[in-house]
């Protein structure tokens, strides 16, 4: 007999009275709360600043004017020679003199990468309650593993439209079947005494960028 | 459950010496504490908590009682997204899957996410003698695993370890198995993590295999779900070009939108933070991004049995957060090695007994590993009631019963020890039935009083090796009540 069969017919000897399902999940509670309060779109965004800071992430703020200088200035700071980009990050928020680009390409191995300085990437999403930036691996977003390896990530965050309050929120919004990385704050660890140490093997500095439309625009 | 580590002494001879070590005692109580006051605060952050617990609680029963369904469900969803599902009964089955599916790559190492799954089989063993070296990369399991040593905490393995510790560890011993750590290495936790950092990084970055478990997988979808901080996990699921999970078939819920239920309770259950740094989610494979080839092995070793135990199937709700340990004023005490399993505190003595049965002097000797005090309870994220369980247990170890093992219905023999206790119960109910006998006993007892013992002979000495035998009162309670009803006042 299969282990599949074995495991089967385990089952459903232990339990003898269980009927077959009509639909997912139709018995559960759904009573909890939807989000934790009611807040306007900006103060959904201070929220969310507030809870990336205390993880420990450096939060900025810009529009689309001040988004290169800023970008030249973070990257600057970190002495980034290189820095990756995904295909559809749009070409206007990278200053045109700078570090030189290194384009996410599939074929890139490991090692590469590990040599590149900085990520700049956008996001599917972020939730104000849990300080949560989402990646779905999206055109200005790339692969996985460009916002892994490289000891520097700036993320930026389209606000208000891409922030929600609550994870109950940010789920119907979500395609399960793409690779969802959800960052909560730069790599950590509190494995040695329970102190707490940013970036063992993720990025060590998570830039986010809250971007709000220039004045006048949209 | 293969788990239970050899020569392995019962519950109480661990625990003796574990509470003689101030060292290990002191870690404990600072990591117990700390943890448990910060999720209390981040508990209380959501007004709704105990909606939540209860939605999670019925999401997991409602999974348990439709398994077989929600199996077959996920295996059709994994395998549409380019997965290959295959079916473990126990851990021997589940080793020789995953030792063949390493072999097929032709590579002869592995990177590993930390599972408790993989723990429970000893799959890093089984591995090791099929010549498949299998590195651990969350950074407590690296402390644990180079220093040949034993998980001691679900959450923190290496709580019992201090920095300088560490230090040593990693000094002695990480030059055998990569990159060496520095020699002027100190032990500044951002230091020896820096070490960790350098010397997992060459591993990851030349690794085309890697072994994780997962802390969920939505039936629906086929998405699997990893939780974790340090971004090893990450690395191990994206990197390598083959991927596989060894998961118990009780991780399975139903849709995709269970998951707002355990992302808000466990990181806040578990590190007591509004969320874990990373979660990674993945759905079979996808063309150019993470591993080409994704095998998920279902684990069973001992779930069924739990299973079929209508008591004690709650113990499958568990969703790994240890709060239950953080709050346990034995486990504070006794630490995790005293478990013997790689689920040790609460939930492992729950836990391990019905995965593993209760023949073993150690696994037998777990259900009597708490002091029933319900703090365990208070704060499970899928209010399992372990104390119930325990008592439940504690009843089928002493007076046997029916029982499944490996799928078949069998009748237990009451446990070896028992049998003084079930004497004195059976001379109790004979007292408790003739109020004459147990009035002459009473009035016996108090006449000897000056010659009770400090400590019980025979079977009863084991009992007051850690207690005062209570004094026996000079008269008994009826005759002083008999005499105060007689005095008028």
């Amino acid at each position: 007999m299969s282990g599949k069969d074995r495991i089967l017919g385990r089952i459903r000897r232990a339990l003898p009275d269980g009927p077959s399902p009509d639909g997912p999940s139709t018995e559960i509670p759904r009573d909890y709360l939807h989000a934790h309060g009611v807040r306007t779109p900006a103060e959904r965004v201070d929220l969310l600043a507030a809870h990336l800071t205390e993880y420990r992430a450096v939060v900025h703020r810009a529009d689309g004017e001040e988004l290169p200088a800023l970008l030249t200035r973070l990257l600057a700071e970190r002495g980034a020679r290189s820095v990756l980009v995904p295909p559809g990050l749009p070409p206007q928020w990278l200053p045109a003199e700078g570090p030189t680009r290194v384009p996410d390409r599939e074929t890139s191995t490991p090692y590469e990468l590990d040599r590149v300085d900085s990520v700049v990437t956008g996001c599917a999403l972020a939730v104000a309650e849990t300080g949560t930036i989402v990646l779905d691996g999206g055109p200005d977003q790339g692969r996985r593993r460009i916002t892994l390896i490289p000891d520097h990530h700036i993320c930026v965050i389209r606000v208000p439209d891409q922030v929600v309050d609550s994870v109950p929120q940010a789920l119907p919004l979500l395609d399960p079947t793409r690779p969802l990385t959800w960052i909560s704050g730069p790599s950590a660890t509190s494995d040695i005494e329970l102190d707490r140490v940013e970036g063992v093997h993720g990025p060590r500095r998570l830039d986010v960028i809250l971007l709000a439309a220039a004045p006048g625009t949209q | 459950m293969s788990g239970t580590y050899l020569g392995m002494p019962p519950f109480p001879a661990a625990a003796r010496e574990a509470v003689r070590d101030e060292v290990l005692r002191g870690n404990l109580r600072r990591a117990t504490h700390t943890i448990r006051d910060k999720r209390a605060r981040a508990v209380a952050e959501l007004a709704d908590w105990d909606r939540l617990r209860a939605a999670g609680k019925a999401v997991k029963d409602h999974t348990l009682r439709h398994l077989d369904h929600y199996l077959l469900q996920l295996e059709e969803a994994v395998t549409a997204a380019g997965g290959t599902v295959h079916w473990a009964a126990d851990a021997d089955e589940a080793n020789r899957i995953v030792t063949e599916l390493v072999r097929a790559t032709g590579e002869r190492e592995v990177v590993k996410v930390k599972s408790m799954a993989t723990q429970e089989i000893g799959l890093n063993e089984a591995l090791e003698a099929a010549g498949i070296a299998a590195y651990e990369t969350d950074l407590a399991e690296l402390i644990v695993q180079l220093g040949h040593d034993r998980p001691s905490h679900i959450l923190v393995p290496a709580i019992h370890r201090n920095r300088a510790e560490i230090r040593d560890i990693f000094r002695a011993e990480m030059g055998d198995w990569g990159r060496p750590a520095p020699a002027s290495l100190g032990d500044d936790p951002r230091e020896l993590a820096e070490a960790a950092r350098l010397h997992l990084r060459e591993k990851f970055l030349r690794a085309k295999v890697a072994v994780s478990g997962a802390n969920f997988m939505v039936a629906e979808t086929g998405t699997m779900v990893v939780l974790e901080s340090e971004g090893n996990g990450r690395m191990c699921l994206t990197l390598p070009e083959t991927l596989i999970s060894v998961v118990g078939i009780e991780k399975v819920v139903p849709t995709f939108r269970d998951l707002e239920i355990f992302l808000q309770t466990l990181p806040r259950s578990s590190t007591a933070e509004r969320m874990n740094p990373y979660t990674t989610m993945w759905t079979g494979v996808t063309d150019g991004d993470g591993p080409a080839a994704f095998h998920l092995v279902l684990l069973d070793n001992g779930r069924t049995d739990t299973l079929a135990d209508e008591t004690g199937r709650q113990a499958l709700r568990c969703i790994r957060c240890s709060a239950c340990l953080n709050v346990c004023p034995v486990y504070e005490r006794a630490g995790g090695h005293a478990y013997g399993s790689v689920y040790p505190g609460p939930i492992g003595a729950i836990l391990s007994p019905q995965l593993r049965g209760t023949g073993s002097e150690i696994d037998a000797s777990l259900p009597y590993a708490s002091t029933l005090c319900g703090a365990c309870y208070e704060v499970c994220p899928v209010a399992i009631d372990i104390p119930e369980v325990l008592v439940h247990l504690r009843e089928r170890v002493a007076q046997g019963g029916p029982v499944t093992r490996d799928g078949i219905r069998v009748t237990l023999r009451p446990a070896d020890g028992h049998t003084a206790e079930r004497a004195a119960m059976r001379a109790a109910r004979l007292l408790l039935d003739h109020p004459g006998a147990l009035r002459a006993g009473e009035r016996l007892l108090a006449r000897a009083r000056r010659l009770a013992p400090r400590r019980l002979p025979g079977a009863g000495r084991a009992w007051t090796d850690s207690r005062e035998l209570p004094t026996v009162a000079a008269q008994s309670f009826r005759d002083w009540w008999a005499r105060e009803r007689s005095t008028p006042r």
